[in-house]
């Protein structure tokens, strides 16, 4: 009965309906979870307030405190391990839940979050007035709005103050606006330019030339440059006093009451006062500041858009450089060499390359790339920037080269099917007419082969896009001071330092002051580092199936 | 030109055992094959062959699979140059120049003696491509005079009239008949010498076969046909003369109406009547 039920098939089947089903929940689960966690973040949460004596205090009143803020995660300890922790917890139960309670307000506490034990809360209610402060320094403020003042003197009272918020936080944001456009834009152009004359200068001395000219030259054009910066300076303080001109006055939940300049405010609302609608405005207004703005308060704050540009553009280079390299390397391996042992020996030694751990490139990278190439370039093409090195230290362009390196099997072991792929017959029908071998190659094997090279290069952009570990070597930073690509010619600037997104899941992740806050911000950057290189791959798919449609040769 | 009859009547003599010489009448000779053995590795393919191939007639290769007719066809336009550890030893002229001397240009020689293969082999473009696939390899760019070429083309092979709207949609979505007339178009637009087809309607329907034996013998007279099949009715229908190969020789060459009414060779006997193969 057994033995007949395993001839006929039905375990092996049921086996591999298992192990597809399996993997298939793995990762829905995983995709699911980083979903559910990175944008569940920008989703306003209510405020609550309560009363809470800790339980390890001793019974006085003073001990009673008022905490305010959002909770953010809840789990079940047992009073064993917290009396272990050094905590006394007196309860029935031999597990009590406790809650974690974004409390905000870092510069009175010094700690953003408190864990709380449910059972000691008392008085628990979601008061309607309550605001979040989202501000650029010390994270969030929660409490109650008191007043507006304007250059120190008070303009609206409890009642007025939140309908006066509103117009001058408008006008704080524009300014800010304002003044980011000038340092970031034109005074960085400046910098930029009056660098360039410096290294020119330096470049003239290191060439002994003695001709006063060019000097001055340089040295007129400095003064214009100059000129340029005092005015922008200038206007830069304007809006600066501008800028500072309201604060508001708020207090705490405890009562105390604090002063917070507007200019330093990000955004403020009500939440427990916010219908429907206006949650999912502030939702999607805080997902697109997610994607579209620079980090703040050490990457814990803000938005990773520098990281998104950092990894798209290094994959890009990376699969410019490492297509063309790979497809020459396989059609010669394929068409040209003969085959033989060495081949074969070749052949090896690129599969095998693809299965060397990727920090061993990195170190690789960093010694021929970072120093050898870069330090050459440096003291060929740069002598006046020394001792400062241009390409002699860690950029785009040696992760993407290192990543190329990395990447490169996988496109010649695609191209190389892609080759042995193309029927014999079309071959010969192109000889035939008498098309010498290169003439065959470029005019009918190569475009038959592409679909086979973007499937190598698919296989590539994904592996490139996860890798982080050797780019913490050849290029990859916390925190990029200016992108890859601006304005300032020469527009790309390779030699640059990136911010890459799966460096910033670890950084935030792992190497962050604030563990609590950044967490949900590693599920969001997690989440958006597998839709760029799903959508990256997608891309390249449809390109393939579209070549394919156009190339598709008769079966043989 | 007394070097030229000298190479001729040498090469006559050389036919000797196998083939017979008063048969050709007085045709001019095209192609010819003397002594011609060939290996693959330590395999011999191709024993001592010797044979001329008039000039502008239809010359059939008839025999059972493995004789080895595709093979000698092959040796023509020199494809077998591409199968790793194929030897050749004897010479092969096309008029009087030996095409397996050093130095010959063998993208030249396949330009002069064009191929079909067995199987239809378009390229994956469309059909105005492929038939423009040889010009544009001599570097024509002349849109006129590659539309004109390529409608010459197509209606020499019989197949203008059935695709003259869709000249630019893709070669593949023929039927297996039309991609074959296809690939003749391709090999007749750079108009060669000599066109080799190599059982060129082994693989096609019966009214596919009927067309291209059709357009078989509408070719003849512009060019020299090598044709090599292995339906005997096929070779009475559109040969001139006949080739019987058996193991790598050649048994017989004659005119066609001698092979398969009166053949000199018992072995060709056989095979014709259907004793063996």
């Amino acid at each position: 009965m057994i033995k007949k039920w395993f001839k006929s098939g039905d375990p092996m089947i049921w086996l591999n309906a298992a192990a597809v089903s399996s993997s298939l929940i793995i990762v829905i689960g995983l995709i699911g979870l980083i979903a559910v966690r990175g944008l569940g973040h920008f989703w306003p949460k209510p405020v609550m307030e309560a009363l809470y004596i800790a339980p390890n205090a001793t019974q006085t009143k003073s001990a009673q405190v008022k905490l305010l803020g959002e909770i953010h995660d809840s789990e079940t300890v047992s009073i064993q391990s917290l009396k272990e922790m050094g905590l006394t917890v007196k309860s029935e139960n031999d597990w009590v839940n406790r809650s974690l309670v974004k409390t905000g307000n870092r510069d009175i506490s010094g700690s953003d979050f408190k864990w709380a034990f449910d059972t000691f809360l008392d008085k628990v209610h979601y008061p309607e007035n309550a605001i979040t402060i989202e501000r650029r320094e010390w994270g969030n403020f929660y409490g109650y709005l008191n007043s507006i003042k304007e250059n120190g003197k008070q303009i609206a009272n409890k009642d007025t103050a939140w309908q006066e918020l509103q117009t001058r936080l408008e006008r704080a944001l524009n300014l800010h606006e304002e003044i980011r456009d000038i340092e970031k834009g034109a005074i960085g152009d400046i910098n930029y330019q009056i660098e360039r004359l410096r290294l020119k200068e330096h470049g003239l001395k290191l060439d002994n030339i003695t001709d006063k000219t060019p000097y001055q030259e340089i040295e007129t054009q400095r003064k214009v440059l100059q000129k340029k910066y005092e005015v922008l300076q200038s206007k830069l303080i304007a809006l600066h006093n501008l800028i500072k001109r309201d604060s508001l006055i708020a207090t705490t939940a405890n009562g105390k009451t604090i002063s917070i300049a507007i200019e330093n405010i990000v955004r403020t609302y009500k939440s427990n006062n916010l219908n429907i609608l206006q949650k999912i405005g502030l939702y999607f207004e805080r997902l697109w500041e997610f994607v579209s703005d620079e980090p703040r308060e050490a990457n814990t704050e803000g938005g990773i858009f520098p990281a998104i540009f950092g990894t798209v553009m290094m994959v890009i280079i990376m699969a410019m450089l490492v297509t063309p390299f790979g497809v020459i390397a396989a059609v010669y391996l394929h068409e040209y060499a003969k085959q033989g042992p060495l081949t074969r020996t070749i052949r090896i030694a690129v599969n095998n390359l693809a299965g060397v751990p990727s920090i061993v490139y990195g170190i690789f990278g960093l010694g021929f790339f970072v120093y050898f190439l870069g330090g050459s370039i440096d003291s060929l093409f740069y002598p006046e920037a020394s001792p400062a090195p241009v390409f002699g230290t860690p950029g785009i362009l040696w992760s993407s080269l290192t990543l190329a390196i990395i990447t490169l099997p996988v496109v010649i072991v695609a191209t190389e099917e892609g080759l042995s792929r193309i029927p014999r017959a079309i071959r010969e029908g192109s000889l035939a007419l008498g098309a010498t071998k290169a003439e065959t190659l470029w005019r009918t094997v190569i475009p038959m082969a592409t679909p086979a090279m973007m499937t190598g290069l698919i296989l590539a952009v994904a592996r490139a896009a996860g890798e982080v570990a050797p780019l913490m070597l050849v290029g990859v930073v916390k925190l990029a001071p200016s992108l890859a690509l601006d304005a300032n010619s020469p527009f790309l600037h390779l030699e640059r330092k990136f911010m890459h997104l799966g460096f910033h899941i670890y950084d935030v992740g792992f190497q962050s002051p604030n563990v609590e806050a950044a967490r949900p911000l590693v599920y969001a950057t997690a989440l958006l580092l597998v839709v760029i290189i799903v959508a990256l791959n997608l891309s390249a798919i449809y390109i393939r199936n579209h070549l394919r449609e156009k190339y598709k040769a008769m079966d043989t | 030109m007394s070097a030229d009859k000298m190479t001729h009547s040498i090469n006559m003599d050389a036919l000797g055992r196998s083939s017979d010489t008063s048969s050709m009448g007085d045709e001019t000779p095209c192609l010819t094959a003397t002594n011609l053995n060939l290996f693959y590795g330590d395999k011999q393919a191709l024993k001592d062959v010797n044979l001329v191939i008039p000039e502008k007639k239809v010359s059939a290769f008839i025999g059972p699979s493995g004789c080895g007719k595709s093979t000698f066809l092959r040796c023509f336009n020199r494809m077998n140059d591409l199968v790793d550890g194929c030897r050749i030893e004897g010479e092969i002229n096309l008029y009087d120049h030996n095409i397996y001397q050093k130095g010959v240009d063998v993208a030249e020689l396949r330009r002069r003696i064009g191929m079909v293969f067995q199987k239809p082999n378009p390229f994956p473009k469309s059909i105005y491509e492929n038939v423009a696939y040889g010009l544009r390899l001599q570097g024509v760019k002349n849109r006129r005079l590659l539309d004109e070429v390529v409608e010459k083309s197509l209606r020499g092979a019989a197949l203008w009239d059935e695709v003259k709207d869709r000249l630019h949609e893709s070669a593949l979505g023929l039927s297996g008949g039309q991609q074959q007339r296809v690939v003749i178009a391709r090999a007749i637009a750079i108009e060669p010498e000599v066109l080799l087809l190599d059982e060129p309607a082994s693989a096609l329907d019966p009214i596919s076969t009927l067309k291209i034996e059709e357009l078989i013998s509408e070719l003849k007279d512009d060019y020299t046909i090598v044709i090599v099949t292995h339906n005997m009715q096929q070779a009475a229908r559109v040969s001139d003369y006949t080739a019987f190969m058996y193991m790598g020789e050649l048994i017989e060459f004659s005119d066609t109406n001698t092979i398969f009414t009166n053949p000199k060779n018992k072995q060709t006997e056989d095979y014709i009547t259907g004793r063996y193969g």
